[in-house]
């Protein structure tokens, strides 16, 4: 049977199609969206949306009030007669402007809803360009089909890397590379993972790496195209990987770029929640572990031990506290993993996203603690999580900050931000979620969080608590 | 290197010339490939009804266009807030295959049923236009049934530019205009085009036009509500503001019910009093002479007199820091770049770059006339020119939007927030304070000393600090 919209499985509830037809304060935003970010993580890459100006532009403004860097997404900007003859010319024309211009050794195409309901045929149109072109020194140019009306920025985020490796990965060499496929994290994350596996004297290429791009220093000039991001010769190495991992419990390995190195060119899938929390990392690190074959270093060792400790340091002021989830399927998933072993209980995690994977991949990383899994909503607006939320009155919201006005504030309980997008906070691009030391910094975060507003509910003032 | 002008693009960045004719090209569709920071007809619309605060805005489309315009702009409202929800019909693939107009009409059932607005627009987005739902007949059969107006405006993304927006907008509003009962509004009377209430600045200037005796009928769209908007052509003149947002609906309302319109603007001081002198002016004759009772010009005066008096030694003081400095302009509309460039006259300051998304040839040649020699203006840039432009002209300050505001940082310079999503005032008076102290803040930071390119330049620099002119200005 096919997700329904809002589809519950709170235990011994059967799952009921939603009554709502409309949607009020998405909790997603569109496929495109998340494209143009993994393009982003490829070295000399211009994200291209074939659509109208609008997408490009509002997608760009959105991104950056996350990022608050430069974010120069191309369009082909179609008017009318583009929309009812054919894009085509208005992709070609875009295409050359953005490698003369723009100097791209990459370009990412993404389609909209428009491109994809009038039927360009893309790949066709690259074909075409590239021979009428072949004169010219060219980029390197992939394209993924993105209609927005198929999905959430998360499955758009993926297919864009599922459509990169396919077309560009082989397995002509072999190398020591690690293919590290770290989903839609933050910077700071992704700097993080390249130095774990430094640590553990892995060769890793991790896709995407936006971690420079999206969070770069200040330099001299205005750059055209931010230095950093995933070279396109370790996107080619990738089927000659000795292992791939890949973050991501609903993730089917048939849509995703680790299925797909696994399945055309053999290379070992290791498919992983994201490491946040003690039994994702631990996991995680196993196969660090196991594909370095060096132990746990001293330095992650005594991180972990760190975290244990603070684990039973807080405890009293998280046991039995409840904590509602929202996001990224992927990390909500992970939230509710970590949430479950401080003591908190996740009572509803909820997403826009419908991949049909989260509610059993909650229970999967909560089902050894918890004695039942905390409900789950798939496909759901703000609109409806809010409206759950104030039945079950939790003591905590983790979540992006969209939730911040009917979660955050009428509820008078604390938002801790994770995720994407962050627009009401600084620092979005360096929240460290994963690994031993995302999840300290996270805990810390949410104790953090409960003292103070038992601090501020108090009529004492205590200062020692 | 290589230029970074788009060899198409050429005829539309121009360098006013003294005793030259100004010729510019303009209202193009956006060049592909060039990383426009234009939006699309959808846009245009969105921002022209947003403020509404009474009304379901629901966009049919699929999820992105309401995600990426939810709850972005600081427009205020003293009432409803239904204009900060972001309602959308999120259409999914087999809607795309089988129509969305069931859906459609579910979803405006379900959403006039659970908020009970007074009137609910539809917005039509890129898909729909393609899949060729007919939105009209839905609405016009849910306001049969609900009783209320379900207007549809046709916004289709690719159907020209954010111009294209404002005038389905401001058709979708006139659908409104003349449906409500006007009696008991005095001769004295205008709306309010043009102004989005912004971090209240609505407010700001009701009060001044209120405190001339002038009444307000409505005001279209900030703190804006069906009523006022069915009942505005009572009103005796119309005031728009803004290049082109509501212009159309000033003109329909004037070749339909003969009620003529101004233009005007509230940003900075001589634009500010211009814009209440020429109200005071309209209705000088139609203005109550009592003995001993000050007439409207007088009391006009009276009041920009008042508040010219509080402002100009605050301003003073922080001229003293400012004089000399240059900025960029780089906005939505031209008309706000025309006050900007005065706003930065009285803070000594000059603008050497000014350029805006949809300009009109006209526009452009004003902006030439007010502007000093050597000035580059532009139509529809794009961040490789934007940024050029602010290395070759050393400004010190950019005003511009989200978009615009990591080219001025990445570039170490300072920047002031002039578009939809402010939270500042920067209208009246009052605005003009706040927009020099912003400007103040952001231009005479330390921070600047320290980024790669303006190091040098910086710290030979004055040694006053934001602080200290503020604390003078106070």
């Amino acid at each position: 049977m096919p997700p329904v919209k809002g589809a519950a499985n709170t235990p011994g509830e059967a799952v009921k199609p939603d009554p709502f037809v409309s949607t009020t304060n998405a909790c997603k935003m569109c496929k495109p969206l998340g494209a143009a970010l993994a393009f982003m993580g490829i070295e000399g890459c211009v994200p291209f949306l074939h659509g109208s100006q609008g997408c490009a532009t509002y997608m760009r403004r959105y991104v950056i009030s996350h990022f608050r860097e430069p974010v120069d997404i191309a369009s082909s900007a179609l008017g009318e007669k583009q929309a009812i003859h054919g894009g085509g010319p208005n992709l070609k024309l875009g295409l050359l402007n953005v490698m003369k211009k723009y100097g791209a050794t990459a370009i990412g195409v993404a389609t909209t809803c428009l491109t994809e309901t009038i039927g360009d045929d893309v790949s066709m149109l690259v074909k075409e360009f590239k021979k009428e072109f072949g004169d010219l020194p060219l980029p390197e140019i992939v394209h993924v089909s993105t209609p927005s009306y198929g999905g959430t920025q998360a499955e758009g985020f993926q297919a864009a890397l599922r459509a990169v490796v396919d077309q560009l990965a082989t397995d002509e060499a072999k190398s020591t590379q690690v293919n590290v496929l770290s989903n839609f994290v933050s910077c700071e994350d992704i700097r993080h993972l390249k130095d774990l596996f430094e640590d553990f004297g892995l060769n890793a290429a991790i896709l995407p790496d936006y971690s420079e791009r999206l969070d770069g220093p200040a330099l001299e000039d205005y750059v055209k195209i931010a230095p950093g991001g995933t070279p396109v010769a370790r996107i080619r190495a990738m089927g000659g990987a000795r292992a791939t991992i890949e973050f991501g419990r609903v993730l089917d390995p048939e849509k995703s770029a680790g299925g797909l190195l696994a399945e055309r060119f053999s290379v070992p899938l290791h498919s992983l929640g994201l490491p946040v929390g003690l039994r994702e990392c631990d996991a995680f690190f196993g196969v660090l572990e196991e594909i370095s074959g060096r132990p746990l270093p001293r330095r992650h060792e005594l991180a972990r031990g760190r975290l244990v400790d603070a684990y039973v340091d807080g405890h009293k002021y998280l046991s039995g506290k409840t904590a509602v989830v929202y996001g990224e399927e992927d990390l909500v998933v992970a939230m509710c993993a970590f949430l479950s072993e401080i003591g908190v209980k996740p009572v509803l995690a909820a997403s826009g996203g419908q991949s049909g994977r989260l509610a059993g991949a909650v229970s999967a990383v909560t089902a050894d603690i918890l004695r039942e899994p905390p409900e789950v909503r798939e496909g759901v607006d703000f609109y409806e999580i809010a409206a759950r939320a104030r039945e079950l009155s939790p003591d905590l919201v983790i979540g992006n900050s969209k939730g911040y006005r009917v979660l955050g504030r009428e509820l008078d309980i604390p938002l801790i931000r994770v995720g994407f997008p962050i627009h009401d906070r600084f620092g979005a691009q360096r929240v460290l979620h994963l690994g031993y030391a995302g999840t300290q910094r996270l805990f810390d975060q949410i104790v953090n969080a409960v003292i103070e507003k038992k601090q501020a509910d108090s009529d004492v003032g205590y200062g020692y608590i | 290197m290589k230029p970074v002008i788009f060899e198409q693009r050429k005829d539309q960045i121009k360098r006013k010339r003294e005793g030259d004719e100004f010729t510019i090209a303009c209202n193009r569709d956006s060049l592909a490939g060039a990383v426009s920071q234009r939006a699309c007809v959808f846009c245009g619309s969105r921002v022209v009804l947003y403020p509404i605060a009474d009304a379901v805005h629901l966009v049919h489309g699929p999820i992105g266009c309401a995600a990426y315009t939810w709850d972005i702009r600081g427009a205020l409202s003293s009432g409803p807030e239904l204009h900060r929800l972001s309602f959308s019909t999120d259409l999914r693939e087999k809607d795309v295959i089988f129509g969305g107009e069931k859906k459609l009409e579910a979803a405006l059932n379900e959403l006039i049923d659970r908020h009970r607005p007074n009137a609910a627009f539809v917005y039509s987005t890129c898909i729909v236009g393609i899949i060729g739902d007919d939105v009209q007949a839905v609405c016009k059969r849910v306001a049969a049934a609900k009783g209320i107006p379900v207007i549809p405006v046709q916004s289709e993304g690719f159907k020209g530019n954010k111009r294209a927006g404002y005038e389905a907008a401001c058709k979708a509003m006139m659908q409104l205009v003349g449906s409500g009962d006007t009696s008991g509004i005095p001769p004295l009377s205008i709306n309010i085009l043009g102004d989005f209430n912004l971090a209240g600045e609505i407010w700001i200037i009701k009060e001044y036009y209120e405190r001339m005796g002038v009444n307000v009928v409505a005001t279209i769209t900030g703190d804006g509500r069906v009523a006022d908007l069915a009942r505005c052509h009572g009103a005796a003149l119309n005031v728009v503001q803004c290049s082109g947002a509501t212009m159309d609906l000033a003109k329909m309302m004037k070749d339909k019910y003969g009620i003529p319109f101004i233009r005007a603007s509230y940003f900075g001081i001589e634009d500010m009093s211009k814009a209440l002198y020429d109200v005071a002016r309209f209705f000088k004759d139609k203005d109550p002479v009592a003995p001993g009772v000050p007439g409207i010009m007088e009391r006009t005066g009276a009041l920009v007199r008042e508040e010219l008096a509080e402002l100009l030694p605050k301003l003073a003081a922080m001229k003293k820091d400012l004089a000399g400095k240059k900025a960029a302009v780089y906005v939505g509309g031209a008309f706000k770049a025309f006050s900007l460039v005065k706003c930065f006259r009285h803070l000594g300051m000059s603008v050497a770059v000014v350029g805006s998304q949809t300009g009109t040839e006209e526009d452009y040649k004003e902006l030439a006339a007010i502007t000093d020699e050597g000035t580059i203006i532009v139509d529809d840039a794009n961040p490789l020119e934007l940024s050029q432009f602010i290395k070759e002209m050393d400004v010190d300050i950019f005003v511009g939007g989200v978009k615009e505001r990591p080219i001025a940082y990445k570039l170490g310079v300072g920047f002031c927030d002039h578009n939809h999503e402010r939270k500042e005032a920067l209208e009246g008076f009052k605005g003009m304070y706040n927009f020099a102290l912003e400007v103040h803040r952001t231009v005479m930071s330390p921070v600047w000393r320290f980024t790669p390119r303006r190091r040098g330049s910086i710290a030979a620099g004055s040694g006053a600090t934001a602080n200290a002119a503020e604390e003078a200005a106070s």
